[in-house]
């Protein structure tokens, strides 16, 4: 059990009016090993959310449970959760800071207070992690396209190696190609590093792509948490919260209305392809 | 934490401060300012902080927010006063060393400081009840004549008003990389002077890199709209008086006209007293 987060709210300190909730009791679960999703409507809350989990916004009530510890407990490491629960921030390019690549990537496990051998081969790691070749390690990571940009960043927070990866929306703004090799990054750090994975995103297709579970956030409470599966079932009720489920179970929810019959529900154009060809022969 | 300074923000409301010309606040402001300079006594703040009272009851704005502007200059409050209490001369009545505490300075340490106080109060109402757009119009509108001297009037009022406009988007920003930083271990808040100094490289960096792009594209895009500075311009919404305007010049003239008077014929109750 890694994380539990125990009738957490958060109320917001609007500066005018009165003061806002931005999350209402929210109970959460996150074991060891998971992929999950969050998805919701801009300001639903997801990025609050996420910036409790390593403590960076203290609730305002309930609590939070990191491998059983009480986050909010004064003699708790918070410096040490940050090592351990890494966030990467809506468009993270824009947090790069050094003169090369390889200090910017080593700023991170540096802060930790590793030994310096520690600190490179880390930086090392994470750099060949995300794809980026060796020639790079003295370039101005300001002199790189965005998507190489957004790479260093992410690298920066896995040289800290942390066991819970949250990314808060990782493709915004990068072309296809772009997109799909993040993701797989992504999903290789699931797979090989048995990292915990919480991934943000507003793109169903990624969602039903990559996670396993997903969680659905509407006006800072948790409307559905389960199986991607039993949640892109909702369809209506997704629409009604403003989301959607992916273009391809739309489709063939349509279909489904006109009268063909498919053996499960259809999240992915893969899926879509098999039930199809399954129906003409 | 940033969202917390409130000390030059727009407080909206409907009230009949915020919806007065901004000519006549920025007049006020400035009228109440010097006349914050005109009397050695503590009778003209009690009539001072009567009036700006009065107002502050007007704009319809929280009293407790208004105060919470006074936190950002605490400090130098803080330190005026004591300069004032242990440096300036006269009847003794407590000394160590070279430090020495006089009724006097005491007096002087208290005026200052009542008087720094209202001064931040009265301007920061100014800035509370008018959008940044307003009052760089007004500004621009009073600062005409100086055309004839060839000021770009225009061109810093523009700049002005695009400056104020990027005070709260960079301060979100700031509270954006300053969390993306936390997130990678940084540490904002212990060490000393020259090791905090070294630890906001992180924050700073960013910061401008962030300040200079949204400059290049807000150039881009008013040059996309044809922005060619202020020759021929006319305004959407151009500034006229209207009546309550002209009320309130005459309130500000009473003001400044019983201010003077009274501290002129009430005798003064310090040199009874004293």
């Amino acid at each position: 059990m890694l994380i539990i987060i125990d009738h957490l709210s958060y109320k917001y300190k609007d500066v005018v009016e009165k003061d806002e909730y931005a999350l209402r009791d929210i109970n959460l679960k996150i074991e060891d090993g998971e992929f999950v999703g969050l998805i919701g409507h801009t300001g639903s809350g997801k990025s609050t959310l996420m910036q409790h989990l390593n403590g960076l916004v203290k609730a305002t009530e309930g609590t939070i449970y990191y491998n059983g510890e009480d986050i909010y407990e004064s003699d708790f490491d918070m410096r040490a959760l940050r090592g351990k629960v890494g966030l990467v921030f809506q468009y993270p390019e824009y947090q790069l800071f050094e003169s090369t690549i390889f200090k910017d990537i080593s700023f991170g496990p540096k802060n930790l207070g590793l030994p310096q051998l520690e600190v490179d081969l880390r930086s090392y790691q994470a750099m060949k992690d995300v794809g980026l070749s060796e020639e790079l390690i003295d370039v101005s990571p300001f002199s790189l396209s965005g998507g190489q940009k957004r790479r260093v960043a992410i690298a920066g927070v896995l040289a800290m190696e942390p066991e819970v990866l949250i990314l808060d929306e990782p493709t915004a703004g990068l072309d296809p190609k772009g997109r799909e090799e993040i993701l797989h990054l992504i999903r290789r750090l699931h797979k090989e590093k048995k990292c915990t994975i919480i991934l943000v995103s507003h793109s169903m297709e990624d969602m039903a792509d990559y996670v396993q579970r997903l969680v659905v956030m509407h006006e800072g409470r948790i409307v559905l948490d389960g199986n991607k599966r039993d949640v892109f079932a909702h369809e209506e009720e997704l629409c009604m919260l403003g989301l959607a489920v992916p273009q391809v179970t739309t489709l063939t929810n349509q279909l489904r209305k006109k009268g063909y019959t498919f053996t499960k529900d259809i999240l992915t154009v893969a899926e879509a392809k098999e039930e199809l060809l399954l129906l003409f022969r | 934490m940033i969202r917390d300074i409130t000390i030059g923000q727009y407080y909206p409301k409907e009230s009949g401060v915020h919806q007065l010309d901004p000519r006549v606040k920025l007049a006020g402001t400035f009228v109440y300012m010097i006349s914050m300079f005109c009397f050695h006594r503590f009778l003209g703040f009690l009539f001072v902080s009567l009036f700006l009272g009065w107002i502050i009851k007007k704009s319809e704005i929280p009293f407790s927010y208004i105060v919470k502007g006074l936190k950002p200059i605490l400090f130098l409050l803080v330190f005026t006063m004591v300069i004032n209490a242990l440096f300036v001369d006269g009847h003794i009545i407590w000394s160590w060393g070279i430090l020495k505490i006089s009724v006097e300075g005491i007096r002087k340490a208290v005026f200052m400081g009542i008087r720094l106080s209202l001064l931040v109060l009265g301007a920061s109402m100014m800035t509370f009840t008018t959008t940044p757009n307003h009052l760089t119009d007004g500004l621009e509108q009073m600062l005409k004549p100086l055309r004839k001297l060839h000021v770009p009037v225009h061109e810093i009022s523009m700049m002005m008003s695009i400056a104020l406009r990027f005070i709260p988007i960079l301060l979100e920003e700031t509270d954006k990389i300053m969390k993306a930083q936390m997130a990678r271990g940084a540490d904002f808040e212990t060490g000393g002077m020259i090791k905090r100094a070294k630890n906001m490289v992180p924050l700073l960096v960013p910061l401008f890199v962030s300040a200079f792009r949204r400059a290049n594209d807000l150039a881009m895009a008013m040059e996309a709209r044809c922005y060619r500075g202020g020759e021929g311009r006319t305004k959407m919404k151009p500034l006229r008086y209207q009546q309550a305007d002209y009320i309130a010049y005459g309130i500000l003239i009473g003001y400044i006209v019983i201010l003077m008077a009274g501290l002129r014929y009430i005798p003064n109750l310090w040199t009874i007293i004293g």
